[in-house]
């Protein structure tokens, strides 16, 4: 049963051939077995997930199911989740109760989700490893001595794993697309402002959004149709219809123009992963699509823009985190100049002071126009490579990572390494565009690679339909890692 | 003329106010904005900055803008953004302030004012949306401070004027114009204890027909006209004083400080914070469309300068008296009031408003929408006069008793027998008295002292104990001396 998708678990359910409360129960007696040596958790909470298991198996029983009724799922724990430890991977929140529901967490909540726990990441959402969580590293499944990507590792490895069917994500970016790719997920990151940042705590405004983990395009859809649409408490959430994000899921693929931008085929990407990627895209050929070429000229400069744009966010963004009214404040001080100090510099792990000082930097007097402001412009650049690009074709198809998963430890020393692996993904958070990674393939050692697909702006039915076919015809999503499959 | 200036050196003054507008809920957040609750009783999830939380504008904030934009013929920007100013202070929550900074709502326009008799444009530089910062407390808590998160994120539009006021007098007619403006197009109540309406003040000096400007200094907590007066001579003249000395003055950040009567260094530009100003990403740049404009201009009252030049115009005030006039919306109101209810003689009623009412008024601090003698009651009076039924000070006394609640003027004349005298028969027989007894009066008038005849008529109201028309018994004591 921990094998099924979500669509399988929710025909189990509504056939009555599982109760909500049993579903709970496996995943859960997955988590205590197998969750302790992935540390994809930070916080389970078994009593309240069967709390909610009984209240989802009520609805089903009065016929009131939503398609997400009773499925177990966890948040990211950067969602703030009413009564839940919400802990954004730092030590500053390490004991913080949020008050209140994110609107996503609010959305799974009148879906009749149940949610089992909240999962590991890297500090404040800022890595691309899961390495730099306070609560430590999350491992991947697949090869527990290697990370799951980051920032979403704690996701990534619990889909992987078969500890819950799905969970949500954020990607500011790639911090779904590349563990997806890392664990043999799949994973999407809609267009900016599909889904409220409400009570999504905020890394780089700009640049965030929220997305999900499952095992299939199918389940990608039915999470986006819980998450997305309009929350006029995030003035950046755009108004428009709601839509049915599986509506397209079946629909051919012939006359599709699939476009491969040149500038991701490079010495940059690993030949066992740019192997599994072409591999995918012919897949895409062999049922009618058109693959084109296409030029993205400004992708060299992504990975430089982002870290001055998403740095001086975040600079910004965190220096709530002050001691004074919640969270992390030092033990001893001398005054409030001190207290700040000694609370942050306690508070905040390594990669996140260190983009605090960046993001500081960039903004200050003197620098500002020379950085951030440059920056955005370049920002604009890249946006429109990518309109230029979508006039010749639907979607555009790569990698989501450069590699395979890295050894714990690799790449922590040396942070332009860990930054280059959003080498692919960046700039489609840079545009606010949409994004998703479905695996299509194993390279080095066997671990899973996975294909990215970029769609435009609202294309993720898309996007979706498209990965959903791949995976009609291809199996590498149904594949569990040793260990962790039935 | 303050001393400074007289030395031969000029005053620059530019000032900065904060108005608080006058919305229900926060610029930013739905909690209320009333004054004086319980602390951090009124600061929800936003204004209290808790992880996750994101900022909405309130359209209501920016439709008072636009109502300042268009009271003081600025631009109103089709697109403004929000900036975050980033510092640290525990009464700030989310160590940054949303401000604007580049591009700020309204841009332009102009006040003008009357000093002394003289007309003056002060010209505004710009005026920007913002979210106010909460409370330290730092009493009453055993050497540790208290926060209190109210007023955190309470809007607030900051004016700032070119720096074009020469003297305190013309910066403290600045304050109170605008002061009076902004409750009269009703986008903030104006309440300087409360804090509702605070001014900064940017003051350098200069020599007398110098082109540069001097380095300023700004001086913080002046939250009374006063204040700002005494503040802005003390510093022109410390700053003098200083330069005299040989000294040179620093750019800082002053504070007033009332107890003294002096200001004092808050802090240096070296010690300014570096705010790294940058747009709100959480904000969309707020886009103001034609029409929204217009719709605000239609639901825009007659400004005081319009109402004060058709005062002037249409009733033939003096402009310094249509000024007074139109310092506040009540008065205004009430003025017209008055003129309809007592059938036009708006000179009268005017030399009315401003002479016993205003002064019950002051004497009462009420404002004249409160007055206990109102507009109609008091063309009531107005007529008695004109008509001859009361002398002016007869009416003086009608007036008191009004105000203290004893009827109508004609009740209370005829109950306290204060009905002139205009009988002409009646009046000779008391001048004939008087004359009898008062012939060294007589003689001196005779002899060309002019200031005689009206000690005669003060005698003539003496012994008709008031009653008397002055006027007529001033010509039938010319007609029998003669």
């Amino acid at each position: 049963m921990f094998d099924h998708t979500v669509s399988e678990l929710a025909a189990l359910l509504r056939d009555r051939k599982a109760s909500s409360v049993e579903l709970a129960a496996v995943f859960l007696e997955r988590i205590e077995r197998l969750g302790g040596g992935l540390n994809a958790f930070i916080t389970v909470d078994a009593e309240k997930a069967l709390a909610s298991a009984r209240a989802a198996d009520a609805r089903l029983a009065r016929g009131e199911a939503t398609p997400l009724t009773g499925i177990p799922i966890a948040h990211k724990d950067l969602f703030c989740a009413k009564g839940w430890r919400t802990t954004c991977g730092s030590r500053m929140l390490a004991d913080w109760i949020s008050p209140y529901d994110a609107h996503v967490v609010e959305q799974f909540d009148r879906a009749g989700a149940v949610l089992v726990g909240k999962t590991n990441m890297d500090e404040f959402a800022m890595g691309s490893s899961n390495e730099s969580s306070f609560f430590g590293p999350a491992r991947n499944p697949w090869d527990p001595s290697r990370v799951p990507g980051g920032s979403s590792g704690g996701s990534a490895a619990a889909v992987a794993a078969r500890l819950v069917p799905a969970a949500t994500g954020t990607d500011t970016g790639g911090s779904i697309r590349q563990p997806a790719s890392l664990t043999g997920t799949s994973g999407i990151r809609p267009t900016y402002g599909a889904v409220s940042r409400y009570g999504m705590v905020a890394f780089a405004s700009s640049l965030d959004q929220g997305g999900a983990f499952g095992k299939s395009a199918e389940d990608l859809a039915l999470m986006l149709n819980v998450m997305a649409g309009f929350d006029e408490r995030d003035s950046t959430s755009v108004e428009r219809p709601k839509e049915d994000y599986a509506r397209d899921l079946a629909r051919p693929l012939a006359g599709l123009r699939v476009g491969l931008p040149k500038q991701y085929f490079t010495a940059d990407l690993a030949p066992d992963v740019a192997a599994c990627v072409m591999a995918g895209a012919e897949e895409l050929e062999r049922q009618g699509a058109t693959l084109v070429e296409v030029s993205l000229p400004n992708q060299a400069l992504a990975v430089p823009v982002y870290y001055v744009i998403a740095p001086a966010e975040a600079s910004s963004n965190l220096s709530r985190f002050d001691g004074a009214r919640y969270g992390h404040r030092a033990a001893a001080y001398a005054d409030l100049g001190d207290m700040y100090r000694k609370s942050r510099a306690e508070g905040f792990g390594a990669e996140v002071r260190r983009r605090i000082l960046v993001g500081t930097y960039v903004l200050s007097h003197g620098y500002y126009d020379a950085y951030y402001l440059q920056a955005q412009k370049v920002r604009r650049l890249i946006a429109r490579d990518f309109a230029e690009a979508f006039a010749s074709c639907d979607v555009i198809a790569g990698p989501a990572a450069p590699t395979v998963a890295f050894p714990i430890g690799e790449k922590t020393s040396d942070p332009v390494q860990m930054y280059l692996e959003d080498l692919y993904t960046i700039s489609v958070n840079l545009a606010g565009l949409p994004g998703l990674s479905v695996p299509c393939g194993f390279g080095q050692g066997g671990l899973p690679v996975g294909l990215q697909l970029i769609g435009n702006y609202f294309d993720e039915a898309r996007m979706l339909n498209v990965a959903h076919r791949y995976q009609q015809a291809t199996d590498w999503h149904r594949r569990s890692p040793p260990g962790y499959g039935s | 003329m303050s001393g400074a200036a007289g030395m031969g050196w000029e005053i620059v003054i530019g000032l900065e106010t904060h108005a608080q507008l006058s919305t229900a809920s926060k610029i930013f957040s739905g909690a209320s904005t009333a004054f004086g609750a319980a602390p951090n009783t009124q600061a929800c999830a936003v204004d209290i900055a808790l992880p996750g939380v994101l900022p909405v504008l309130n359209r209501g904030a920016v439709e008072r803008a636009i109502r300042f934009g268009l009271a003081v013929g600025a631009r109103i920007a089709a697109r403004s953004v929000f900036a975050r100013k980033n510092y640290f202070y525990p009464d700030l929550p989310k160590g940054y302030q949303i401000s604007q900074y580049e591009l700020p709502v309204v841009s332009g326009g102009f006040l003008d004012i009357v000093v002394e008799g003289l007309e003056k444009r002060v010209n505004l530089t710009r005026a920007h949306l913002e979210e106010d910062a909460g409370k330290s407390l730092h009493e009453d808590f055993h050497g540790m401070s208290g926060i209190d998160l109210n007023r955190a994120g309470t809007p607030l539009l900051e004016i700032v004027t070119e720096p074009e006021m020469r003297s305190a007098k013309e910066a403290v007619a600045y304050a109170k114009a605008l002061h009076s403006l902004v409750r009269w197009i009703g986008i903030c109540d104006g309440n300087m204890q409360e804090g509702s309406f605070r001014c900064d003040a940017n003051v350098s000096v200069r020599p007398a027909g110098s082109t540069t400007l001097g380095t300023r200094c700004e001086i913080k907590n002046l939250n009374s006209f006063r204040f700002l007066e005494k503040a802005i001579e003390y510093e022109a003249r410390r700053q003098v004083e200083l330069i005299g000395d040989g000294g040179t003055v620093r750019q800082e950040t002053r504070l007033w400080d009332p107890q003294k009567g002096e200001t004092r260094s808050m802090r240096s530009k070296e010690d300014a914070h570096d705010y790294r100003y940058f747009p709100d990403p959480d904000l969309l740049p707020l886009a103001i469309a034609p029409e929204w404009i217009e719709s605000v201009r239609a639901t825009m009252p007659e400004l005081p300068a319009a109402m004060r030049a058709r005062f002037v115009a249409d009733y033939g005030l003096a402009p310094v008296d249509a000024t007074t006039l139109t310092a506040s919306k009540a008065l205004a109101t009430y003025f017209e009031e008055a003129v309809r209810h007592a059938g036009g003689e708006p000179r009268a009623c005017a030399n009315w408003v401003l002479g016993e009412l205003s002064a019950l008024l002051n004497r009462l601090e009420a404002e004249a929408d409160a007055s206990p003698v109102g507009p109609a009651a008091l063309a009531g009076l107005v007529k008695r006069v004109l008509d001859g039924t009361v002398s002016g000070k007869a009416a003086k006394e009608v007036f008191e008793a009004m105000a203290a609640g004893e009827g109508d003027a004609d009740a209370i004349i005829a109950a306290r027998g204060l009905t002139q005298i205009s009988d002409a028969g009646a009046i000779e027989a008391i001048v004939d008295q008087v004359l009898a007894a008062n012939a060294k009066l007589a003689d001196d008038w005779r002899a060309g002292k002019e200031k005689a005849l009206n000690a005669l008529v003060g005698q003539v109201m003496k012994a008709s104990q008031g009653k008397a028309n002055p006027a007529q018994a001033g010509e039938i004591l010319r007609k029998k001396l003669g």
